[in-house]
């Protein structure tokens, strides 16, 4: 009788555990049915290597780079704002905080991590758009900056807590070392504990950049929708996340080769993230790790 | 007759109480240590030996219920009195701790790094080699400078430890239990090594090992629940000791 129920209480959660994986090759699987019929009328290479895209209008254009660089473009400037302040965040946090002061911190950057990302959209286009505007001229209304500080403010919790984490598994030992040798707490932090925890930072950094690439909200609301081939940060662009939406929630209609060119964008960020995660594991294996 | 050399004294506590909250660690304890001598503190788990020592370099600093009483000279100056910066006193007091903690770098950035951050200006190769002698590693890695610190054994990566703290010409040389985590083998390198250190440097090596301290010291300084209960010769202490306590720690009766 107790092993048929601590057979049911197994299996129970081994299914439980399955959900996430099996919802996982789920997805793949869709993305890739879907994006079989539109890669029949258009080939990989002029979707991969276009450099126009004009899916929804005649004379249509397939080229997805333009949405490739939005993307990246906005995750570059969040990148670029959210390594070096999540850095020294994680820095203050772990080595300079009294225990008071990041008892306070801590649990206060993690709530901001739960903030609904439209929120984060309706303040990149009331606060941050009209503030870049007034200060720096030729700033469109719908632009990647604005969208990748805030993506940046998103996402800085994420690298902070995370790479606080991993400063703080850095082994005491290493700290009184360098402390023993006449090191101010500058160089211990710099020179000792950020490379003792580099994996867990690069980890954080990576994970964090993937959510940018990812995020959908903040850019649909703020970077705009015309996906010009841009390296201008100032510029309206559009990304992979924002096309998906605007076809997903516009007249479309099914069937269609501009209703099916949202699979295979989505299938290619799909594959992007994906590598990015498989990148995040190596690094988090190739260093060295602290077990005590 | 020549008249006998009087050392100099380089460390000096003076009714030096530490304590952790309300409890003492070390209570009144006066004693001098003169230039080039290996000082040996012994005595049972909790006396307050390790605390004494981190004392001398202020690595109790760290430690935000720690309080501190009466004076600490170094060279004549209160290390505790105001403009010392615990910086600067670090790299004229060095510190080996009881487990071996090289750097995850590689064996020469284990030397160079701390005499880098304090700007030094000569030849760094000539740094780690001198070093590595000093600290008898030299020969077996001196064809894997670049080689991670961490691929070395514990004994080691205990004398790296060792030669780091060189690199940056300390006067004195605090050690804490070096060898507490190390065989017999390597512990037997390592105090041929202190033996050897005593020409340039001033150490105090903290240590559970009786026969360690009789084996490596000039003197030994004896504590218990906090009190310095007798410093000596090393050989009058372990032979001839002044205090019933003392005679009965190293006699085994308790410890």
């Amino acid at each position: 009788m107790r092993s048929l129920r601590e057979s049911c209480i197994r299996h129970g959660l081994l299914t439980s555990a399955s959900i996430s994986i099996l919802t996982s090759f789920g997805i793949l699987f869709i993305l890739i049915k879907e994006s079989l019929p539109f890669f029949e009328d258009v080939s990989p290479w002029e979707f991969l290597t276009g450099t126009n895209w004009a899916p929804l209008m005649v004379p249509r254009d397939y080229g997805v780079i333009p949405l490739v660089v939005g993307t990246l473009l906005v995750t570059g400037v969040a990148a670029l704002i959210v390594i070096p302040v999540g850095s020294l965040a994680a820095m203050y946090l772990s080595e300079y905080a009294s225990s008071r002061a990041r008892r306070i911190l801590k649990p206060t950057l993690e709530v901001l991590a739960g903030i609904p990302t439209v929120v984060y959209g309706y303040f990149a286009i009331t606060v941050v758009t009209p503030a870049l505007r007034a200060v720096i001229p030729g700033v469109e209304v719908f632009n990647a900056l604005s969208a990748g500080i805030v993506v940046a403010v998103m996402i800085i919790p994420t690298v902070a807590s995370l790479s606080d984490d991993a400063m703080r598994s850095v082994p005491n030992a290493l700290r009184e070392a360098a402390f023993g040798l006449g090191a101010t707490q500058k160089e211990v932090t710099v020179g000792v504990v950020y490379p003792g925890a580099i994996s867990g930072v690069m980890a954080a950094y990576v994970l964090a950049i993937g959510r940018a690439l990812g995020e959908t909200m903040i850019v649909t609301m703020a970077a705009g929708s015309t996906p010009l081939l841009t390296l201008n940060p100032l510029d309206s662009v559009q990304t992979m996340t924002g096309y998906i939406v605007q076809v997903s929630l516009g007249d479309t209609p099914a069937g269609t080769p501009g209703y099916m060119s949202i699979f295979a964008v989505g299938l290619l960020l799909f594959v992007i993230t994906l590598s990015l995660n498989l990148f995040r594991i190596w690094i988090q294996r190739r260093y060295v790790r602290y077990d005590t | 007759m020549k008249n006998p050399v009087i050392p100099r004294t380089v460390l000096e506590a003076r009714n030096l109480s530490i304590h952790y909250g309300d409890s003492a660690a070390v209570s009144g304890v006066s004693l001098k240590i003169p230039e080039r001598e290996v000082l040996a503190i012994i005595g049972p788990s909790g006396c307050g030996k390790s605390t004494l020592l981190r004392s001398f370099n202020r690595m109790n600093d760290f430690i935000d219920s720690c309080r501190f009483e009466g004076e600490l000279l170094f060279e004549g100056v209160n290390i505790y009195g105001p403009n010392i910066d615990p910086v600067e006193l670090r790299q004229r007091i060095g510190m080996v701790f009881q487990r071996p903690n090289p750097f995850p770098k590689s064996i020469r950035a284990n030397i160079t790094w701390a005499p880098r951050m304090a700007g030094y200006l000569g030849d760094y190769d000539e740094l780690v080699e001198r070093t590595l002698r000093e600290a008898a590693l030299w020969d077996e890695s001196k064809d894997k400078l670049d080689k991670s610190a961490l691929s070395l054994s514990g004994g080691q990566q205990q004398r790296l430890c060792i030669a780091r703290s060189l690199a940056m010409s300390p006067e004195v040389l605090l050690m804490d239990e070096p060898c507490s985590a190390l065989d017999p083998i390597a512990t037997g390198k390592i105090e041929e090594l202190i033996r050897g250190l005593r020409e340039q440097y001033t150490v105090v090596i903290v240590t559970h090992n009786l026969q360690q301290a009789g084996r490596i010291s000039d003197r030994t300084a004896f504590m218990y629940q906090g009190d310095l209960i007798e410093i000596d010769q090393t050989d009058r202490l372990f032979t001839q000791p002044a205090k019933k306590k003392t005679e009965d720690y190293i006699t085994g009766r308790f410890g």
